[in-house]
This record gives structure tokens, sequence and C-alpha cells, in this order.
């Protein structure tokens, strides 16, 4: 009897993240929620630059690498090359979504374009080694900002769900993490409405992931998720940011 | 043959596009070409496409990508500023072998420039215009049928070789207006299975890539790319030859310039001066042909352009620089007159072509 399998929509090769990375749960989350909806034939999934850079070789659909913050334009144009049939994610960071592709963030959430976007916050740079986010905290020591982020030089932190709250465009908004069993369900969950609101028509869903960095932390794996619930929940609280259809009939 | 209707250059790009197939166009505002996402903004809606006007430029060519990749024919619009900003984009489309269809109404520059008409951003286009070693096909009409006849063939060659067209036009070629005629043949779109449109659980699953971090890889790519370039020049190079038959002297002109050095021709020789013109039509690939033939029998070349002298660089090169080769030009929106081009007609004229 098989108790554990790895889902069809993940290829079945090892990936390149580091010990203790969050990358590969939410990857499975994401491959999970395409086998169960049943829609892994007809998604197409863009990649974005950073350390979740090959996640084209890890999903088993169709997949596209964009160029460094461009993955919601990209996404709108596959999407609406057929609406009917294309399902349509990104899988961006921090310095992908926030900083760098902000403008397309924002404005793909503007026009509730019909895509789910999972985004990862580790509050870091992780694939050029550890330099300072949009999402890294105040004081958070990082290459770039090596005595720690002064606000008052470089300003704060961006709160990403609660921002694009402030919009009337986008229909879905939530932040999860996945440091434990439990996150992890409740992240599952999000996904997996995230994709369902594409499904139904009811336009731009965000999950934003706060994840672990032990690498680039200097921390250790259990470390790590422990520095989640202490240092990096605190300023990123978990919840719904933005459920429009929330109350209605299903 | 079928009614000639009367266009703006730039309407006729839009409605040989849809003519071509063409359903999705992104682009974002900016003079002198606002009139193709006008067109496309009014007509998509009504025949099933999507015109969306993107939040910047670097947006719509990344939407631009997008289709694409799902393996639709698509294009976008802009002008000189707003190609700098595609440039990303482009030297994407490249890396990913994709075929896209992108139209440069050209402008003053360098900076914000001017709005008025220009030839300047040759180097731009002929040299790739992004990062990474590539190359678009670059096509450059010199009349509003030329406009809707050259979109139709820059998505049929973009479909064939997976790489961007780009119509190389500018803001007098964008805003005249010609009779046209919209009896366009156009050859159907090849098969994509390449595109990235759902495997439908029954093939492997299709990447959209242009990144390969192993050096022998990447290499390997390159090379066979410009195997597919070096056909293409071989293949594909366009042009006209205008009283080329027994011309002492040449005018090189593309474009509207080329239609100012005719009217300057025409009336060198009816002052006793042999001049002939070669207009390429396609910039990238260069015309070498007709150029390396007229280096043997002209004793000199004026390269007539809207800019500092671009095109001039490829024309020396294709002659090998055996016969001298002048520039007569007009910048920042300023355009070269049938005086100008005649007299450098006669200054070449009276020494012979001697430098």
């Amino acid at each position: 009897m098989v108790v554990f399998d790895k889902p069809h929509a993940l290829n079945d090769m090892s990936m390149h993240y580091c010990p203790g990375c969050t990358h590969g749960i939410i990857h499975r989350l994401v491959a999970e929620v395409m086998d169960e909806l049943g829609i892994e034939g007809r998604t197409i999934g863009i990649a974005p630059v950073g350390c979740s850079v090959m996640a084209y070789n890890y999903f088993n659909c169709d997949m596209i690498e964009a160029a460094h913050g461009r993955a919601p334009a990209v996404a709108t144009g596959v999407k609406r090359a057929d609406p009917e049939n294309n399902i349509v994610f990104t899988y961006q960071g921090d310095g992908d979504l926030a900083s760098i592709g902000m403008a397309e963030t924002v404005h793909a959430a503007a026009r509730n374009e019909n895509i789910t976007v999972i985004f990862v916050n580790n509050a870091i740079y992780g694939m050029t080694g550890g330099q300072m986010a949009p999402t890294s905290l105040p004081g958070q020591i990082t290459q770039t900002s090596p005595y720690g982020r002064d606000v008052n030089h470089c300003g704060y932190p961006i709160r990403v769900c609660e921002m694009l709250s402030q919009l009337e465009g986008p229909e879905y908004l939530e932040r999860v993490t996945v440091n434990s069993v439990k996150q992890v369900r409740n992240a599952k969950k999000a996904i997996k409405k995230a994709f369902q609101n594409q499904l139904d028509g009811k336009g731009f869903s965000l999950i934003e992931v706060v994840s672990s960095c032990p690498t680039n932390w200097g921390l250790t794996p259990q470390a790590a998720l422990k520095w989640i619930d202490e240092k990096m929940l605190p300023y990123y609280p978990l919840g719904v940011y933005k459920d429009r259809s929330a109350g209605e009939e299903k | 043959m079928a009614d000639k209707v009367l266009m703006k250059g730039n309407e006729a790009i839009a409605e040989a596009a849809i003519i071509a197939g063409c359903r999705h166009y992104f682009g974002y505002p900016i003079t002198p070409q606002t009139e193709i996402a006008a067109y496309m903004a009014k007509k998509m809606p009504k025949i099933g496409g999507v015109f969306l006007q993107a939040e910047s430029e670097i947006a719509a060519i990344n939407m631009v990508y997008g289709v694409a990749a799902a393996g639709k024919r698509v294009m976008t619009s802009s002008s000189s500023p707003g190609i700098s900003l595609k440039s990303e984009g482009l030297s994407y489309l490249a890396g990913s072998d994709l075929p896209a269809l992108v139209v440069n109404v050209q402008r003053g520059g360098p900076g914000l420039g001017g709005i008025q008409p220009s030839q300047s951003d040759y180097f731009q286009a002929t040299r790739g215009s992004g990062h990474g070693d590539y190359h678009m096909i670059v096509l450059a009409p010199s009349s509003v049928q030329e406009m809707a006849e050259l979109t139709v063939k820059g998505f049929e060659l973009a479909d064939t070789y997976r790489m961007t067209s780009m119509i190389l036009a500018d803001g007098t070629m964008g805003q005249m207006m010609e009779p046209v005629s919209l009896d366009l043949e156009v050859k159907p779109a090849p098969e994509k299975p390449w595109a990235t449109v759902g495997t439908k659980l029954q093939r492997k699953h299709n990447i959209v890539n242009s990144l390969s971090l192993v050096p022998e890889e990447l290499e390997k790519f390159n090379f066979e790319r410009y195997e597919r370039y070096n056909y293409i020049k071989e293949n594909e190079a366009m042009y006209e030859e205008y009283l080329m038959d027994d011309a002492e002297y040449a005018i090189a002109a593309f474009g509207i310039t080329s239609r100012v050095a005719k009217n300057a021709i025409n009336e060198a020789r009816k002052q006793g001066i042999k001049v002939g013109m070669i207009r390429p039509i396609t910039l990238w690939p260069f015309p070498v042909a007709p150029f390396k033939k007229a280096a043997d029998k002209v004793k000199a070349i004026i390269s007539v352009e809207l800019s500092m002298g671009q095109m001039i660089d490829d024309v020396k090169l294709a002659t090998e620089c055996k016969v001298p080769v002048t520039l007569c030009n007009r910048v920042g929106g300023m355009i070269v007159s049938p005086e100008q081009v005649l007299e450098a007609i006669k200054a070449v004229a009276e020494n012979g072509g001697a430098k």
C-alpha cells in the first residue's frame, strides 16, 4: 500500500535547494494542488529569477522562465492567449515580486488578472548570496546591510498583502507560512483556493508564503523555522487580507 | 486588384497585423506611433482579439513574450525611448527563440529626444538592442503600402525563424497617408510543437527558457542560433535598386530618406549625373550583394540618413571600403531635402568620387 507518493505534477529529480529551505515544501504543495484539481495538463507555470529560477525543471506542467520580476506580465500574456484553457501561475521570490517586479505585480493585481501568484517571502536575496531584500526586516543583517537594515537609510520592508489589499482589483490575498505541519496544511488550503479561484474565473489570487533561508540567515534549519515565528510573523502577520467572494454561496 | 484605401502608415501596420492573424497587441502610449494602439483598441475587441494597454513598455514586451510562448502571433509597437525599455524583453525573446513582431516608429534621440522623425535607432535595431549575441530581422518600409506588406512578411519571417521581426519606420512613415491595397497574401503560421499550451498529459513538458548555466551548452545554443542567422543572411536580404544599371554614383538610403533621394536622383540625372540608389528593405540582414556589386563600378557612394551616420558603417563593410562613402544627413527630427541630397551628389560628382 502506498502511503506517501510524489505528486504527478512534480518531476522525479533532486532539487538544488539548500538543506532546510522551504521551497521544496511549497513546490510540493503547488504540485499536489495541480494533481487534486486535475489541471496539470492545462497549466503553464512561470518561473522567476532567484533561487526558484529552475522551478521550470521541477514542475511537470509546461513552464516558462521569465525575466527578473516580469512573471506577472508574462503570465498575463499566456492567460490571455487562451483564457478558456490555460491555467497560469507564477512562482516568485521577494526580490523578484516586490522589488524589480513591483509594477508588474501591482498592475496584474489591479487588473484582477485571472492568474495565481505564489509569492515566497524569505526576506533575502538567496541566489546571489544573501543581499537585503525589499522584505528584509528592520535591523536584519545581510551582505548589503552588514550593520543591519537601517530604516532611516534604506526604508522599511514592504508588506505586499497589506499593500495590495488596498486595491479594488485582486480577488484573494492570503499570507501563510510552512514552518510546522499545521501551517503547511493551512498553506495548502490557501494555495488550492488560489487555483480554484482561477478555475472559477474569479481573478487574481496571491498567496504569500513566509519562508526560511537557513543558509543566508546563518541559522540551522530548525532555528530558521523558529526565526519565522519569532521575527518574521510579528512583522508579517498571517491571515486573509482580501477575499472578495467571502460569504458567497458556493 | 482590390480597391485601395487611404490610410496612415501606423494604421496600415495595425490592419495588416490583423490580416496576418495577430489577435494580441500590447503597448504603452508614446508619440509618434499611438495610432497603432488606438486602432487595435478599437478593432481587437470586435474580432475576438486582445488589446491591452500595459503598465509599461517592459510589461508590454513581457506580455508579448507570454503570448509568443503560448504559440500565437503577437505584437507590440513603440517609439525610440520605448524600444530601449523593451530591449530587455527583446534579448529574452531571442534567448528563448520566440517569434514576435515589434514596431519602432523612430523619433529623434538620445534620451527623451524629440517627437519628430529620425533613423537614429539603426544601430539599436541591427545590432540587437539588448544584451547578448543576437539579431532581429529588421524591415524598413518606405511607403504605406510597404508598412502593410512588411508587417505580414514580418510575422511570417518571425514564425519561420523563431525570432523577433522589427518594423523600423519613422515618424513620417507612421503619420503620412497614402492609398494602400490591403489585398495581402498571408501564409498560415507553422506548427509550434515547442509552445507552452499545456501538456494535456500527453507529452513531456515544454520549457520556454533562456537560461543555461553550463557554458558548453550556452555556447552551443549561440552557435546554433548564428547558423540560423547565417542562413537568413544568405536567403532573406531584400533591397530595391533604382537606376543602378549605368550608375557612376550610388546613394544608399532606406525608409523616408530613400523617397527624398529619388527626387534628388531624378534631378541629378536631368543635369547629366549618372546616379542610382540601393535601398535596403531589410536592414538586418543587410543586403551586402548589391553593394558588393556596386563597389566594382561606382566611383562613390553617399549614405543618406536621419542619423549621425549609422548605416554608413554597413555600407563600408559591404563595399569593403573599395569606394569612398560619404554621409548626407540631418538629425534631431529634421529631414534631408532633395536639394541637400542633390548638392551632396554634385559634390562627389565634381571631383569624380575622389576622397
